[in-house]
């Protein structure tokens, strides 16, 4: 598999709900068509809502992984 | 015109401030638009001298209260007040003033926080909110 290349990580990890969301909806508008964000989060509420919130906006989801204590969303700009 | 959320907020408590700002929050980043009417203890709440100041909370839960801002303190939990400009910042969310409550409290738009949009009779707000999918009370 190619290596994705991250544009942008946001450390939200300590973040509540919907903090997280928040910031990766942020940081998605202020990048480029094609860019991939990076989102750490802690917060349980993510794993739920910035999947929904990837697929309502139109936006791509490449990764889910699980880490110690939090978990790795990888979201590439679409439109 | 997108879906709406709208939430009549009564309550002035920093316990009932929170779900404003969450709620706010979740529904913006869902595309949704948000309609804020606050009255009585909830728009004193936006007062420019009480909006950082109020740590108030509901009387039920109150002997809890010092332990639980110590708490959200210790885990840097933002004020509900930074929550809501957040949600305003990320999406479409409109503060309306119950001008009721403003001529009773002897109160004008420059008392309030800037964050509050316009202050607005009861009448209006409900044709404002009459098509939402979501109406909450808080």
């Amino acid at each position: 598999m190619a290596e994705i290349k991250v544009s942008r990580t946001i450390d939200a990890r300590g973040s509540f709900c919907p903090g997280p969301l928040m910031e990766l909806i942020r940081a998605i508008r202020e990048a480029q068509i094609g860019e991939v964000i990076e989102v750490l989060s802690s917060d349980q509420g993510s794993k739920r809502d910035i999947p929904l919130w990837v697929s309502k906006a139109g936006h791509i989801l490449l990764s889910i992984t699980e880490k110690e204590g939090y978990t790795s969303f990888l979201v590439k700009k679409a439109k | 015109m997108g879906e709406k959320l709208s939430m009549i907020v009564f309550s002035g408590t920093v316990d009932k401030l929170y779900p404003v700002g969450i709620l706010a929050s979740g529904a913006v980043a869902m595309g949704m638009d948000v309609e804020i009417f606050i009255t009585f203890w909830g728009l004193n709440a936006f007062r420019k001298d009480q909006i950082k100041q109020n740590t108030k909370i509901s009387k039920d839960f109150e002997e809890m209260g010092e332990a639980m801002m110590k708490m959200m303190q210790a885990k840097n939990v933002p004020s509900w007040y930074d929550i809501l400009k957040q949600a305003k910042s990320v999406g479409n969310v409109k503060i309306h003033a119950c001008s009721m409550t403003m001529d009773l409290m002897g109160m004008t738009k420059e008392h309030l926080d800037d964050i509050v949009d316009d202050v607005v009779g009861v009448g209006s707000f409900i044709d404002i909110a009459k098509d939402s999918k979501i109406t909450l009370f808080i």
